[in-house]
């Protein structure tokens, strides 16, 4: 019988569906297969009875079904009640409910059989599904009909186990409503062969913060009630029987990630305003819509930055419009309404791609790149504009051009833009007609003109490592000058002050997505000069945050007026330490 | 018979939420409700039916009414598409 078991510090890969570390005892839980008994009925009496039973059957089913939506002791949550009423809608389907008779009617097999096979048949239609929320839904029906089944049979529903404190389960799969009935007061994890990330483990796993490791596949079964167990489902690994040397790294690992874990928790759903009640806006800089869970996750309001390069990376030819179009809605549709940025490409300078055929230049970052190679390379900026504006329909979009150094860049952009919403117009094609059109202001000639720039479009978004870098003519990649890169520097600080003035003076929104709005050192000078709006890697709001809800804007004032007197960026590093 | 288009927004096309939500709504109806795309046809009364349908995001569907009560059925269910789906 054990000759399967595992060995000390045996690994199972799996998916990690809902993140976390756990330590516990296995519990195994074992399925009974029914088979179905291959009788026939001999007349219409019989075919009467069976249907009789399949109707009793479901009714019970329905009322076992409510019962459980019902029960206050499982003190279930949103998603639960969501699996549970759409398993009365299965329940009772029509197309079911006329499967089954037709089994028992035409083809004279008992209710229990009839009901085995059509679920055995949509089962089956579901688990090939090309779409992964859908395959998920197989074990729904298969829950309803083993449900149904057992109601047949006149089976009492069997106990549910009790488990000790620090169990981990180990199962084929859970279904649906066994997850839902199970005490998770004593579970500290689970581990299934099948299941993936939007199956009901993992939902009901997500919606109790418990972690679990799905679709290890048949590794599980060498593991054994008691058998301890280390669930990473950061890293999607079950450790069977570690040895202590790894279970000592682990008990670490846990402690550092349940503490990381409530420090978000807790801030993250704190608004972001000062102590004396001023608003600011945290957003996320991403890549696509991957980024936009774990953005959520750290208190996101939306994007400040949505990067479009990485579509265009690691390929040899330019992304046709419609894949854009698809990558584009996606964010769209997941962001739920919460603005997103998207900044069309910017690629040259440090992000050299070999098929736009760039070739070497002298002062890559002087030369051609950002929106210059959009100008240059029209029917791609275009392809890349439809994309966009298609994609708006789905969502709170906004365009926003990248490395504007001008007012004539801006208005040929523009132009472009605008002779694309044209097309799109002539086409019928459905676009966002309102969609806001931004620009970075990266290069100095754009902060210094910003008064001029802010009369053309809706928003503006500060890049300080641009910015920086070009005013204080500084490669930050050049070990020799590196040092002297210092956002701080006060002909920085002044562009941005002067930046975030003009904007307001001309009613536009402003907005900063370089690595500055992650620095805590700068926030509250920041929101001293008036910006509201930081856009960041999303791992870096809870820092920021923490700032602004422990300090006034007044304050913030204060250090700004402060800061104006200070000639130096080391006086002013130096001042705004102090401050938080 | 009342026929009208939409196009799916919801990023992974008919969920069983706003599923389960449709066809209590259209059982508040007398009216037979069909839901098309290209030639495949369903009763819009069963989840099974809905969620195999494969109605994808950017998917254009025909929904089709035909019954005594077929405008107010019409307009509850084009409400539902309008509003509905886009928040779920």
């Amino acid at each position: 019988m054990n000759t399967k078991k595992h060995h000390t510090d045996h690994k199972i890969y799996g998916v990690g569906a809902s993140a976390g570390i756990s330590i516990g005892k296995a519990y195994v839980m074992k399925k009974n297969v029914i088979a179905v008994t291959g009788a026939l009925l001999r007349d219409d009496n019989e075919v009467i009875k069976e249907i009789e039973k399949f109707e009793i059957a479901v009714r019970m089913s329905v009322e076992e079904v409510l019962t459980i939506k019902k029960g206050d002791r499982l003190k279930l949550k949103e998603e639960e009640i969501e699996i549970l009423e759409t398993h009365i809608e299965f329940l009772t389907d029509p197309q079911l409910k006329a499967d089954v008779y037709r089994e028992i009617h035409r083809d004279r097999r008992p209710a229990m059989d009839a009901v085995i096979e059509v679920i055995k048949k949509n089962v089956g239609v579901f688990k090939n599904m090309d779409n992964e929320y859908l395959r998920a839904r197989a074990a729904d029906v298969q829950d309803i009909g083993d449900r149904i089944v057992k109601n047949i049979r006149r089976r009492k529903s069997h106990d549910t186990p009790v488990f000790e404190p620090g169990t981990i389960i180990i199962a084929e799969d859970i279904l649906p409503s066994d997850a839902i009935t199970l005490d998770m007061t004593c579970v500290t994890g689970f581990a299934t062969s099948l299941g993936g990330k939007t199956s009901h483990t993992a939902i009901l796993a997500k919606s109790r913060t418990i972690p679990a490791v799905l679709g290890c596949g048949n590794a599980l079964t060498g593991i054994d009630d008691g058998d301890v167990l280390i669930l990473d489902a950061i890293n999607g690994i079950v450790i069977v029987n570690p040895n202590e040397a790894c279970m000592e790294e682990y008990r670490a690992e846990k402690d550092r990630y349940d503490r990381k874990r409530q420090s978000l928790n807790s801030l993250r759903h704190t608004p972001a305003s000062t102590t004396d009640g001023v608003g600011i806006e945290l957003l996320a800089n991403i890549s696509g819509a991957d980024d936009l869970e774990e953005s959520w996750e750290y208190g996101a309001e939306g994007s400040g930055l949505f990067r479009t390069e990485l579509l265009f990376m690691n390929r040899d030819s330019v992304p046709p419009e419609e894949e854009q179009f698809e990558y584009y809605r996606r964010v769209a549709i997941r962001s739920k309404g919460k603005v997103v940025t998207v900044r069309t490409i910017d690629i040259g300078g440090d992000k050299p791609l070999d098929y736009f055929g760039l070739g070497q230049e002298e002062n890559p970052f002087l030369g051609y790149r950002g929106i210059r190679i959009s100008l240059d390379k029209k029917d791609i900026f275009m392809a890349q504009l439809k994309a966009i504006l298609r994609a708006g329909v789905f969502g709170n979009l906004r365009i926003m051009f990248p490395m504007i150094s001008n007012m004539q860049e801006l208005r040929v952009a523009k132009g472009i833009l605008e002779e694309t919403r044209r097309e799109l117009e002539e086409n019928n094609i459905d676009f966002a007609r309102d969609m806001p059109v931004g620009i970075m202001i990266e290069v100095p000639s754009a902060a210094v003109t910003a008064d001029l720039l802010a009369r053309e479009v809706d928003f503006f978004s500060i890049g300080t490592n641009d910015l920086c870098q070009y005013t204080l003519a500084v490669d930050r990649g050049n070990e020799k000058v590196k040092d002297l890169y210092n956002p701080f520097d006060p002909a920085v600080l002044r562009l941005i002050a002067y930046v975030v003035e003009q904007a307001h003076k001309r009613k536009i929104s402003v907005g900063m997505c370089g690595e500055l709005a992650s620095d805590p050192r700068a926030t509250l000078l920041l929101i001293g000069m008036g910006l509201k709006e930081f856009s960041m890697s999303a791992v870096s709001i809870p820092a920021i945050k923490s700032v602004i809800i422990n300090h006034s804007y007044t304050r913030a004032k204060e250090i700004y007026e402060k800061i104006l007197g200070m000639d130096n960026s080391e006086s002013i590093i130096n001042y705004l330490q102090q401050q938080t | 018979m009342i026929s009208n288009d939409y196009v799916i927004t919801a990023a992974e096309g008919i969920h069983a939420r706003p599923a389960t939500a449709l066809i209590r709504l259209v059982k508040r109806y007398r009216s037979v409700v069909l839901l098309k795309k290209g030639e495949k046809s369903i009763r819009l009364n069963s989840m099974l039916n809905i969620m195999t349908f494969g109605a994808k995001a950017g998917d254009t569907i025909t929904v089709e009414i035909t019954g005594d009560d077929e405008s107010e059925a019409s307009l509850a269910i084009d409400k539902f598409f309008r509003e509905e789906l886009k928040k779920i």
